[in-house]
């Protein structure tokens, strides 16, 4: 068992970053193959690094250290009116700002208004030389310097630790309705994500539930005009509108990945919708399920003991499971490794591949 | 040297296509920042990816510093060239090369006119969200490099927000994918990272764009206040009622007073501000929140609201604010537009300062500001003719950014900094950050033969231009924003 340390503020951090050869950053360990270290390394708990610095409503931003509990930023927005609007995932398990925004993963609201990565502002992280620095800015719209709290979105702790975050957040919406649409087969979610999202409608999110039976189409935006685009959709596919309290459950499952949790691995595939069905048959080789997300732009896929995501047939990230992290990677361009090297010259932060 | 390079870029594009004369030249001297012009020794006009790429390379065999350029509507001098090196003129790289409306994507050259993506997406009932107001002639490739804005900024984000892919040649002839058609994506937001990087890391050869479903409604109010304060007051009313206008502009009175006289905008009179809000999506959505948007308009009480009753009253309030900064050329010979952003509450604040900034300097401003983001756009008024007056008027946007930077903003919202605002970088960033951007730039172009003395503070000075607006701002083709 490697050790852990759990630094109590920033500059602790640094200090700790400086003072070993080889660290990882690890969150709540929602995404367990994320927090793996290998022989040698030292990880670094973002645990105590948990406070809402500066929350202003009115400029629709928020500033947290990096292992603020996703539900305690989700409880301060929701007092407020507001939220993230992509739904960032297992909040209920105990997912932490950092380790969202270092694993790159969203919600099924992500669909409308854009990812983790088009809501982080700024960033305060500790580079390789335990230099601790802010980029990005506080305010909704900045131009200046290179887009580095972009770039971490993802970056699984590659080439800095996240110390602090500043997001965008807009007004919640005052209802949502959720549309249960069921299928005849994937071809057919297909379609329906072509048609919803080109539609006037606008929906929120645009999903496919794990048991592959049906899609899940969120509205969201003020009561009154809800029940007439929902009637409008179910005009052209037949379906249902959810009782509140089962969308509620059906979405917090989603979010959580509970669906998932009777097999040992879950990982992420990147697709397009034209890419669904064939992703789709694959997994059903495997004995896996999948929940597609964004209108067909992401899956995310559970296999049993002893199926081998590579038979996926397409890049993985494995979020949990006795697998390599990469599954069929893309290749590391030559750029990669120079600006590996500006952030993290004598390597302290796992490489790359 | 310098013949050793040009021979290079001769073995690479017809002579046809490597301008070299004098008169050719000086068209490409100057962006819209015509306060600076240099002299780049040649213009490349390549029309393939393949012969971008063997230009990259082979400037940096020579070591010959090079300059993409879209349409030249930099406001932030993006894309002056630099004296002695060369000009990548990018716009018969105009092909829209496929459009997915099932998947809506568009990938495109960079070349392409932003507006044209819109308007091939449009039979589909799609369109590309980032508005900057010159959208009918500035290219995606240069909103690429600069992360571009718009008035919708708010609610869409920027032109980072819409890039799912770039293919790219870097500075060190490496020809990279980042991103793709997805609009998710799996390691690090290498796209993110490109966008914005004002050049310096390389050339955007193919973008893949994100489409959205063209909002079916707008309900759009333009409302006159007696004072400024009285409009950032209706802006605040606003923003706390948890709606989520597509946009929220504010002209002042100078900036009216131009538009009246450049499109013969109508303004209710009296009025120190004029209020624009948009509200879009479904009907059924527009219909229930425009009950709420125009209570509380009318509870601000402005001179005058007027909602726009029809596309084409809609269409024209839009002209007005759209037109404002070349309209402002009008009332002066010549003017610079700042960028910079503040916290939002902290607009009124800012506003008087800048009034009180201009006051000291003797000279004149007008502003036209993305209220709902907090991005100003004061236009600071001079005459390059009397002596000393563009050094006053650019120490006054000094001044206007470092407040930007205190009350907790930024130097620039959309524009970028080129080499306008190279020298106040070190205004957000400590030394420790700057080498931090530093270290990413040589990454990228150890060379620093991409777009070189832009962005950090230090490069060679260009020289600076006395006089003029640029050719096609007179021409009324182009607008500053």
């Amino acid at each position: 068992m490697s050790p852990v340390l759990q630094p109590g503020t920033v500059a602790e951090l640094a200090e700790a970053v400086r003072a070993h050869p080889a660290v990882l950053a690890v969150g709540a360990g929602t995404k367990p193959r994320l927090a793996e270290m290998r022989n040698g390394c030292v990880g670094i708990s973002t645990r105590k690094l948990s406070r809402l610095v500066e929350y202003e409503p009115d400029e629709f931003t928020f500033t947290a250290l990096a292992g603020t509990p996703l539900a305690e930023v989700t409880a301060a927005l929701t007092a407020k009116g507001q939220y993230l609007p992509f739904d960032p995932p297992l909040a209920a398990a105990g997912a932490t700002l950092g380790g969202t925004v270092a694993a790159g993963l969203s919600g099924p609201g992500r669909f409308r208004y854009g990812g983790v990565r088009d809501f982080i502002l700024g960033v305060r992280f500790v580079d390789g030389e335990g230099r601790i620095l802010r980029l990005g800015g506080k305010v909704v719209k900045n131009a200046a310097g290179f887009d580095l709290p972009k770039f971490f979105v993802g970056s699984l702790g590659r080439f800095g630790i996240l110390a602090e975050l500043t997001f965008k957040v807009f007004p919640r919406p005052p209802a949502a309705l959720t549309l249960r649409l069921p299928l005849a087969g994937a071809e057919a979610a297909v379609a329906i994500f072509a048609a919803v999202g080109r539609a006037r409608w606008e929906v929120d999110a645009a999903d496919l539930g794990p048991d592959g039976e049906a899609v899940l189409l969120r509205l969201a935006g003020p009561a009154g005009a809800l029940p007439a685009l929902a009637q409008e959709i179910l005009g052209r596919w037949p379906g249902e509108v959810l009782a509140e309290e089962v969308a509620t459950r059906t979405w917090d499952d989603l979010t959580a990945f509970r669906w998932s949790e009777t097999f040992p691995y879950l990982g992420k595939v990147v697709l397009t919708p034209a890419q669904l069905p064939g992703l789709l048959g694959a997994v059903k080789t495997l004995g896996g399920r999948a929940h597609v997300s964004a209108g067909g732009n992401v899956a995310y896929i559970a296999l049993p003991a002893g199926a081998d995501p590579a038979g996926l047939g397409r890049p993985v990230l494995t979020l949990r499971g006795a697998a390599p992290l990469w599954i069929r990677p893309a290749p590391v361009p030559a750029i990669a490794a120079a600006v590996k090297f500006a952030l993290d010259p004598s390597g302290r932060f796992p490489a790359l591949g | 040297m310098r013949d050793d390079a040009l021979s290079r870029l001769a073995g690479i594009l017809p002579p046809d296509r490597l301008l070299r004369q004098p008169a050719q030249l000086a068209a490409y001297e100057s962006d819209a920042l015509t306060a600076y012009q240099a002299s780049p020794i040649a213009i490349a006009l390549p029309e393939t990816t393949e012969e971008v790429v063997a230009l990259v390379r082979a400037c940096r065999e020579a070591r010959l510093p090079f300059v993409a350029r879209g349409s030249g509507t930099s406001l932030s001098g993006g894309s002056l060239p630099v004296a002695g090196g060369i000009v990548i003129a990018l716009n018969r790289l105009n092909r829209i090369l496929r459009l997915d409306p099932d998947e809506r994507t568009a990938v495109v050259e960079p070349g392409v006119i932003n507006l044209a993506v819109t308007a091939a997406a449009a039979p589909h009932g799609l369109y590309y969200a980032p508005d900057p107001s010159s959208q009918s002639i500035c290219t995606i490739g240069g909103n690429v490099a600069f992360n571009s804005g718009g008035a919708h900024c708010l609610k869409y984000g920027m032109t980072s927000n819409h890039v799912l892919g770039i293919k790219a040649v870097l500075a060190t002839g490496e020809v990279v994918e980042f991103g793709g058609a997805s609009r998710e994506q799996l390691g690090p937001d290498w796209c993110g990272l490109f966008t914005g990087n004002e050049g310096l890391f390389g050339i955007a050869l193919e973008i893949t764009l994100q489409l959205l479903p063209r909002p079916e409604c707008y309900h759009t109010v333009l409302a006159g206040y007696r004072t400024q304060e009285e409009a950032g007051n209706a802006v605040s009313a606003i923003v706390a009622s948890g709606l989520l206008p597509g946009a929220i502009e504010i002209m002042d009175a100078l900036a009216l007073e131009a538009a009246v006289a450049a499109v013969h905008a109508d303004y209710p009179p009296g009025c120190e501000a004029v209020l624009i809000v948009e509200l879009e999506g479904p009907r059924e959505v527009v219909a229930a929140d425009r009950g709420r948007l125009d209570a509380i308009i009318a509870a601000s009480q402005p001179v005058e609201a007027r909602p726009a009753r029809d596309a084409a009253e809609r269409l024209a309030i839009w002209k007005g604010r759209k037109s404002a900064f070349s309209a402002v050329g009008r009332l002066s010979p010549d003017f610079i537009v700042q960028d910079g952003v503040v916290p939002r509450r902290r607009l009124g604040e800012a506003l008087r300062r800048i009034a009180e900034m201009t006051r000291e300097a003797g000279l004149r401003c007008a502003n036209v500001f993305h209220a709902g983001d907090g991005n100003l756009h004061p236009l600071i008024l001079y005459n390059g003719r009397v002596p000393g007056e563009l050094a006053r008027a650019e120490a006054l946007a000094g001044r206007i950014l470092r407040m930007c930077v205190e009350m907790g903003g930024s130097i620039t919202g959309e524009h970028g900094v080129g080499v306008e605002k190279r020298e106040y970088l070190p205004d957000m960033f400590n030394p420790e950050e700057i080498d931090c951007l530093k270290r990413l730039h040589a990454a990228f172009d150890p060379l620093q033969i991409a777009n070189p003395g832009k962005m950090f503070p230090g490069g060679s000075a260009p020289a600076l231009a006395t006089h003029g607006l640029h050719p096609l701002e007179k021409a009324g083709v182009i607008s500053r924003e």
